[in-house]
């Protein structure tokens, strides 16, 4: 078997979920879990776009089907990534908390 | 090997080292720099794959408007880093969550390699069909016409995120301006690169939308060229993020929208479905989908990355 460009970027991109994947479970801050995710949903987009590679067919560089998805994902993705920070900032802002672990919680804000 | 093929392997080398050191570097900003640094390589990475349009989207998106958030948020976050660092998991839990990361890796490592061959393709269909559309750029023509429901709903999802990032505002500030009060340097180097870029700018996003129809580019790429040039301004302390409570804010966040609706429903009785275009139609019709979406867009992705209200109105 050869292995062709678009193979070896496709394993990059199963390399790239499971490194997303150790960060979003070992590292315990909110913010860093919130970039392993990005990890994970990048490397899941590359697997699109590598699938899109291999469909290149009539002079397109590749199935626009999926390349149109990724777009529309990537888009999708920082939009949650923007509502997750904003979710970790407020968080911060009325507990103090550094961390998710319930122990870390303080009392809630005086009304 | 090939010139091609030496230069794709050392691009896969530098992405994982740089995605590793995201993970593995202690201090956060670093951990911030080097995703936005990963985000410019995989925009490399997705030109590799003949994928421009989406190179486009990542390298503004994925690279620039996420990177500015998350440098915000980990300069706020800073005073927790130490007292977090020590909740790092043990030996035992770290092994464990590798062996669970290697697993699903070599997973997907094994269906990669496994891919059908031929590979299936709907290119042709769109090959086929795109005179229809009367559009030279076929991801624009899925986007926008074979697959318009998804585009459609993406929309929605934008003003979704952003009316949940609102709801995180405290009682007093609703109605308030996003994000913190930014002070006007005058002299500063920033309020100086603010004057003069988004004239430019704002001239390159029109163009990127233009061209979108027949070569790469398009409304998410213009609309967060946008994005990025009112931040600045705003940033510079040039000039100030509108009170959310402003009905032409409002109206302009789902400008986008509507226009796609109304466009949609009318396909209904004028061309035999929702979101058909019209015989000839097709392509003026897109264009004009794609304007008002780029101006929502932009007011939409500038207005997450400032997050909920912090200044009254």
């Amino acid at each position: 078997m050869t292995v062709t460009a678009s193979t070896l970027y496709g394993l990059c991109a199963a390399a790239l979920v499971g490194i997303g994947l150790y960060g979003l479970i070992v590292n315990p801050q909110p913010l860093r879990k919130i970039l392993a995710f990005n990890l994970i949903g990048s490397g899941v987009f590359v697997i699109f776009g590598v699938v899109a590679r291999r469909g290149a067919a009539l002079g397109m560089g590749g199935d626009p089907v999926p390349q149109a998805l990724v777009i529309t994902g990537i888009v999708v993705a920082f939009s949650a990534t923007a509502l997750a920070v904003a979710l970790v900032l407020r968080l911060h802002e009325m507990t103090g908390a550094a961390t998710l672990t319930p122990a870390d919680v303080g009392p809630p804000p005086a009304q | 090997m090939s010139m091609a093929l030496l230069f794709d392997g050392s691009l896969i080398a530098l992405i994982l080292a740089v995605a590793t050191w995201t993970i593995a570097v202690r201090n956060s900003f670093a951990a911030v720099i080097g995703y936005a640094t990963y985000g410019l390589l995989l925009a490399l990475a997705w030109v590799r794959l003949a994928a421009v349009d989406a190179a486009l989207t990542e390298a503004a998106i994925g690279g620039g408007l996420t990177s500015v958030l998350l440098i915000r948020a980990v300069v706020r976050l800073r005073p927790t880093e130490s007292a977090a660092r020590a909740e790092t998991p043990g030996r035992v839990s770290r092994l464990l969550a590798a062996v669970l990361a290697g697993s699903v890796t070599a997973a997907l490592a094994l269906v990669v390699l496994t891919l059908p061959d031929p590979a299936p393709t709907l290119a042709p269909q769109v090959a086929e069909h795109i005179a229809s559309t009367g559009l030279g750029n076929a991801v624009t023509a899925v986007l926008l016409s074979f697959r318009a429901i998804d585009t459609l709903l993406e929309a929605v999802v934008l003003v979704f995120a952003l009316v949940a990032v609102w709801t995180l505002t405290p009682d007093d500030l609703w109605r308030g301006r996003p994000g913190p009060r930014y002070d006007l340097d005058e002299n500063g180097m920033l309020a100086y690169l603010a004057r003069l870029l988004p004239p430019l700018g704002i001239v390159v996003a029109v163009y990127v939308l233009w061209v979108g129809a027949d070569l790469p580019g398009g409304k998410f790429q213009a609309g967060t060229l946008l994005a990025a040039m009112w931040l600045l301004a705003i940033m510079a302390g040039l000039t100030e993020a509108p009170p959310i409570s402003r009905r032409w804010l409002r109206g302009a966040l789902v400008l986008g929208t509507v226009a796609f609706l109304v466009i949609g429903f009318a396909g209904v009785p004028l061309a035999g479905a929702f979101l058909a275009y019209p015989e000839g139609y097709a392509k003026p019709l897109i264009i004009a989908i794609e304007a008002a979406s780029m101006l929502s867009i932009a007011l939409t992705l500038g207005l997450l990355v400032l997050g909920p209200p912090e200044q009254g109105p």
